[in-house]
């Protein structure tokens, strides 16, 4: 699939003149219509920051307070703009830093493209200050990367690495530059990169599959769908609405997926995986065919693959054909862009409706209702529930924020209980699982979607690990809500300790500083609430702030998040409580 | 499933890291590898890698289907022994008195088909071409006479079936 970037040209210089090659990185960028960048200067990126003095007017820079907050930024903002998110650092330390959010950004398959600085190419090998072999560190989480050494290979590896950023199954590029040839001069001339002929970024989808899979469709008495981000990348949320609501058959959501089809819509039956909902958990192993759309059978979403739908028929429609028959072996594949290969069955898909299985997830669904999200959402306990401040965010957000989630509880309960009209709403750390992810991912998140309502949910853990990128908020002014769901405690680590662990809390429970004086310490508007009966207000005054706004909600201290499928349990194991 | 040994065949862009890039794949999975040679391919400009491990088939699948997503790689292939022509090369350097000295020694490198090299006062050469085993027995039969260095390369293989690497590189012409 291709991202869309903008067409037209954003510069009309003259191509015939010498430039340096810092100044060459700025114009690639812009031609590559990346008007954003997010970074963090150093010795071995100057010349290239020098140029960002006097390009300020065409590209805006956003100095975060640490290099893993503009890897995170910079995936935010791929992930609510669909662009290609670019971020800055120096070598050595400035590089390393960046390595978790690529990785992040490698596993959630997420567009991003990373400019490193470097000594210059005469140190290389010889332990110069902040020397560090990044091309080595970041091979195995990027896609691609590449060290330049001379100012003429510029213009050719800039317009690749956006490239090989956004096509196919997309991913973060890491580009180094040598000191020596950001300072040397080149003939600069910009072509985009229109294919590699070592890389394919779409298969060609075959008919006889597609013929398959229909087949197998038609024969389906209790068919399911599984969802995933592929959705999302390969813009096909309109395409999966309508194969859903043609073919009558019941759809759930990986966590990536979230937010492409919209939470009141009758197909949408919950998230499958470790804490998804009850009955599409169950329904895996009873469904006579499963269609797997765009998602890659995740561990946290298969539980233990020998138990894993070993009744059903398997589609599976993936755009990585490395993907296909790694972890669940398929009956049939169709591999290509899922919006392809959905409009190739949408043409011939018959209208069906499945009332009996339908009724299946209504059953199973009142007795998660009953069990679990009733006490989630109006407790009767004393205490704060996450669940239900998410409830009251989705009222005065009118289920249409962006939700910015970190690592943990917090995650999973927003995941279940947010609400989304539109897609690209749920901006998350899925398959790394970076806690400190969210604040700096909100700020590209808001600036992706200037015009959206952005809410940070944060956990008292990760909020701590990026707690600086508050700095960056403030000096941006970047109107995001953040929602600090503070129980004490490494919620999710200590509720394993609990289950699994004989209640030896080793290392999770946290005394933590008064995190309103800290958000007022950077300026922000902030708000602590411990009662039920402020929520309310306090979520409400949060949602109309216009400016940044800070909010502590203190929950109960040892909740539990459930469903749960144990680790290395079968889906139908799925416990709830 | 049983592990035997697969040669896995690479076909890729010249590029610095690509090395790192493929044999990263094989350490994230903890596979150790039996050989690993690189040189140019019938193709200018395309280079082959030829990786030995021992492995089983399901696994060695989804290794080929890793290597293959890499933007720098053409094709990738996987084989059995079965399926290609496999050789390695191996060099022995013996003291130069064993050669007169000791009669049997010229007995084994006849026998062995192996050809001297280089011959010094003070040292010879011989180097042998085939399997395995063929290298590793002149190796042992040397051992007694003093060997003073001993070094094989790692496999080189072609299939036996078709690569059709050109025909891939020149569909991407016709359509860019």
């Amino acid at each position: 699939m291709e991202i869309k970037t903008k067409k037209k040209s954003m510069t009309n210089y003259d191509n015939s003149i010498r430039i340096s090659g810092a100044e060459a990185v700025i114009r690639c960028l812009l031609e590559e219509g990346a008007d954003l960048v997010y970074g963090y200067p150093g010795g071995a990126i100057m010349p290239i920051y020098d140029e960002l003095y006097k390009y300020q007017d065409k590209l805006h820079h956003v100095l975060t307070r640490h290099e893993q907050g503009a890897a995170h930024s910079a995936q935010g903002f791929a992930r609510t703009s669909g662009k290609v998110g670019v971020a800055m650092a120096t070598s050595g330390p400035g590089a390393t830093n960046l390595v978790t959010g690529i990785a992040d950004a490698q596993i959630d398959s997420t567009p991003m493209v990373c400019i490193t600085g470097q000594v210059a190419s005469h140190l290389l090998g010889s332990d110069a200050f902040q020397e560090t072999d990044i091309i080595g560190i970041s091979t195995p989480v990027t896609k691609w990367n590449y060290q330049i050494t001379k100012a003429s290979e510029i213009p050719e590896i800039m317009a690749k690495a956006f490239y090989i950023a956004r096509t196919g199954r997309p991913g973060p590029v890491l580009i180094d530059i040598t000191k020596d040839a950001q300072f040397d001069s080149l003939e600069f001339s910009y072509k985009k990169c229109n294919g590699i002929r070592s890389y394919t970024p779409t298969a060609k989808l075959s008919n006889k599959s597609i013929e398959e899979a229909l087949e197998l469709i038609n024969l389906a008495k209790k068919p399911f769908v599984v969802w995933g981000q592929g959705v999302i990348l390969g813009n096909a949320e309109n395409e999966l609405k309508t194969f859903l609501e043609k073919s009558g058959i019941p759809a759930a959501w990986t966590i990536l997926g979230l937010s492409a089809l919209p939470t009141n819509h009758p197909m949408n039956r919950g998230m499958v995986g470790m804490h998804g909902n009850y009955a599409p958990n169950i329904l895996t192993n009873e469904c006579d065919l499963l269609i797997a759309i765009g998602m890659r059978f995740d561990d946290r979403v298969t539980g233990d693959l020998n138990t894993y739908a070993k009744q059903a028929k398997i589609i599976h429609l993936e755009l990585d054909p490395a993907e296909v028959n790694k972890n669940v072996v398929v009956d049939v594949a169709l591999i290509s862009d899922c919006k392809i290969s959905l409009q190739e069955l949408n043409k011939k898909i018959k209208t069906k409706v499945y009332p009996n299985w339908i009724k299946r997830f209504d059953d199973l669904d009142k007795i998660e209702y009953d069990k679990v999200i009733k006490h989630d959402l109006h407790p009767k306990k004393e205490g704060l529930t996450m669940g239900e401040s998410i409830e009251m965010i989705n009222k005065y957000s009118k289920n249409d924020a962006i939700i910015v989630t970190d690592v943990g509880q917090h995650q999973m309960v927003a995941c279940r209980y947010a609400k989304f009209s539109q897609t690209k709403s749920n901006v998350t750390s899925g398959g790394l699982g970076t806690m400190g992810f969210a604040l700096p991912a909100a700020i590209g998140a808001k600036m992706g979607a200037p015009r959206r309502e952005v809410v940070a949910v944060i956990g008292d853990g990760g909020y701590q690990m990026t707690i600086q990128e508050l700095g960056t908020i403030f000096q941006q002014q970047i109107a995001v809500k953040i929602v600090v769901l503070n129980n004490d405690f490494l919620g999710m680590v200590r509720q394993w300790q609990q289950l699994f662990f004989d209640k030896r809390y080793a290392s999770t429970e946290m005394v933590n500083p008064d995190f309103v004086t800290i958000a007022k310490g950077f300026r922000i508007k902030a708000k602590r609430v411990e009662k039920r009966d402020d929520l309310e207000t306090a979520i409400s005054e949060m949602i109309n702030s216009k400016e940044p706004y800070f909010l502590e909600i203190c929950v109960e201290k040892e909740d539990n998040v459930f469903p749960m499928i144990p680790s290395g349990a079968s889906v139908s194991d799925i416990r709830l409580e | 499933m049983k592990n035997i040994t697969y040669t896995i065949s690479v076909y890729a862009e010249n590029n610095v890291g690509l090395l790192n890039r493929i044999s990263a794949i094989f350490l994230k999975r903890h596979i150790n590898l039996e050989s690993f040679s690189t040189s140019a391919s019938e193709i200018p400009d395309v280079f082959r890698f030829v990786i030995v491990v021992n492995t089983d088939a399901d696994r060695v699948r989804k290794i080929v289907q890793q290597i293959e997503k890499q933007v720098d790689v053409i094709k990738a292939f996987y084989h059995t022994d079965e399926e290609t022509i496999f050789q390695e090369n191996a060099l022995y350097k013996v003291k130069s008195s064993s050669l007169f000295e000791e009669r049997h020694i010229q007995n084994i490198i006849k026998s062995s088909h192996a050809t001297i090299v280089t011959v010094s006062p003070e040292f010879f050469v011989i180097e042998l071409t085939g399997f395995r085993e063929e290298t590793e027995k002149l190796r042992k039969d040397l051992t007694p006479y003093g060997l003073l260095q001993f070094v094989r390369s790692g496999r080189i293989s072609v299939t036996k079936a078709k690569m059709g690497i050109s025909e891939i590189l020149n569909t991407f012409k016709i359509t860019k």
